[in-house]
């Protein structure tokens, strides 16, 4: 029961990738999902998909191989925790540079 | 049916509570506030209240659960004191920006350190300016009325609202009050509604970030920026209080009580010197009024302040055109400076032709006893002083009741 005479402002919006800007920038850990573990994958049907539920960036796919997208994942690993299968595992950035670690 | 009770403040609270129907509790207990929330968790195991009460480890965590509730589209309510307040300090900014239509009582406390359960407002005043409403009761009656009352403000102009009362005090004491009649308070009280509604239908995001310039959100339309958004909080706050008004009308014409919802004048009509104070002190004063009044001949009036955010500063100020001296008594400071209200007060009469002389009293903190007598003597002290006095003596704030 809002007074229509107030407007009410504030941040709320549609969700959506890129709603707090570039963030894949701040990622020190990459989600990398093993789709032999990963529910909708290995089922073939579009159940689970808590990650897609869970990532507070909308950047999950809802699609049988669920995939992140990394321009704006900020790699908070919030799907590795709440995947139930442990698919997702959080991986070193290090570990994607080109030429390779150099230890 | 409307229902005369004999019960403490406390109880009163809860069963207003209880009445405007919330669904939500999450507190922590702290005195003097513990009673209050006590009694709605024994209302809810009983039976008489169909709410969810949440058990939290923190009062931080106990308005982040009313956060997410509001944000769920249910009415919940909280209730704190001094410490537990400043605990929720972070979350209290956090709900006034999200407009959230919450409301919380403040069994006001003393803020340690040192450590004290006693009574006084500096919970409070260290939070004005979170962007909550914040409003004072006097007695029980104002505590049942007032809660009502502030579900309807909170959840017609989004944003949160702070009822407080004195600890010890009211929260303990126990006098008459009016129950009001449940079906008529659900009248007064339509259900609770929110704009921004969490649904998994509609997936949102409240409260993203905001860029220091306004932007299109991801639809193409463009959204008010950090600034826009806090700029509206003010507006709206300052608009508040004529809603705060309209809602007092309609409570007035259904349970006849009412009239005076931001300032509550005692024996001011034609009063040359006018104390100001909020919360029960202001009724302890209409005894000190009666005796400069009888015993001395002095035109003394209180003005109660019912309340302090938004700050009624046009209202006041005209109340106090008329008065010679004004003198503000309050139990709370920011410290380094004088008297938060002393200092609002001010700079509300500065604009205004009429700028009558100021007085400033810092009282009763950490419970030390506030005696009629004494603000009597300091009282009839200031209504008689002249004008030799400096602008500097004038300007500082006196002390009542020290005892070294």
């Amino acid at each position: 029961m809002t007074d229509s005479r107030f407007k009410i402002l504030t941040s709320a919006s549609t969700s959506g990738p890129g709603d707090a800007g570039r963030t894949g920038s701040w990622r020190v850990e990459r989600p990398v999902i093993d789709y032999s573990r990963c529910t909708p994958a290995k089922t073939g049907k579009p159940s689970c998909h808590l990650c897609w539920m869970y990532c507070p960036d909308n950047v999950v796919s809802k699609s049988l191989e669920p995939t992140i997208d990394l321009e704006y994942c900020k790699g908070c690993g919030i799907c590795a925790e709440e995947c139930p299968v442990k698919a997702i595992e959080m991986v070193s950035e290090e570990e994607f540079i080109e030429g390779g670690n150099d230890e | 049916m409307s229902e005369k009770l004999i019960e403490s403040g406390n109880s009163a609270a809860a069963l207003a509570v209880q009445l405007a129907a919330a669904e939500v509790i999450a507190a922590y207990p702290i005195t003097p506030q513990t009673p209050l929330t006590e009694k709605l968790s024994e209302l809810i195991a009983a039976g008489e209240m169909d709410a969810e009460y949440v058990a939290v480890e923190s009062e931080h965590s106990a308005l982040a659960v009313c956060i997410g509730a509001a944000s769920a589209g249910v009415r919940p309510f909280t209730a704190t004191s001094s410490n537990g307040l400043l605990y929720m300090s972070e979350q209290l900014h956090w709900a006034a920006g999200g407009r959230l239509p919450l409301v919380m009582c403040v069994v006001n406390r003393a803020v340690g350190a040192p450590w004290s359960v006693w009574n006084d407002h500096q919970d409070a005043i260290s939070q004005r300016d979170t962007g909550w409403i914040q409003i004072f009761a006097k007695d029980h009656q104002e505590i049942v009325d007032m809660t009502l009352k502030a579900f309807r403000l909170a959840e017609l102009v989004h944003i949160p609202v702070m009822v407080n009362y004195d600890g010890y005090y009211l929260s303990h004491t126990y006098m008459p009050f009016e129950l009001p009649d449940a079906e008529a308070v659900r009248a007064f009280l339509p259900e609770y509604d929110y704009k921004h509604t969490l649904s998994p239908e509609h997936p949102e995001s409240l409260n993203t970030v905001t860029l220091p310039d306004a932007r299109n959100d991801i639809n193409g339309v463009k959204q008010g920026g950090y600034m826009e958004i806090r700029q509206n909080l003010h507006l709206e706050m300052r608009q508040a209080m004529d809603v705060w008004e309209e809602i007092d009308d309609d409570f007035q014409q259904r349970f006849g009580r009412g009239g005076t919802p931001i300032l509550d004048p005692y024996r001011c009509e034609d009063a040359e010197f006018i104390i100001v104070a909020m919360g029960s002190m202001a009724n302890q004063f209409q005894d000190v009024v009666d005796r400069l009044r009888e015993s001395d001949g002095l035109k003394a009036g209180v003005l109660a302040l019912q309340m302090y955010r938004p700050f009624p500063t046009a209202r006041i100020a005209e109340a106090l055109q008329a008065a010679k001296v004004i003198m503000v008594c309050e139990k709370g400071l920011s410290y380094g400076n004088q008297g938060a209200l002393f200092a609002d007060l001010k700079s509300a009469l500065y604009p205004y032709p009429a700028r009558p002389r100021l007085h400033n009293y810092i009282v009763g903190l950490g419970g030390r006893e506030i005696r009629t007598d004494d603000l009597y003597l300091e009282m009839k002290q200031a209504c008689r002083q002249d004008d030799q006095a400096t602008p500097e003596q004038n300007d500082t704030p006196q002390w009542i009741g020290m005892q070294l």
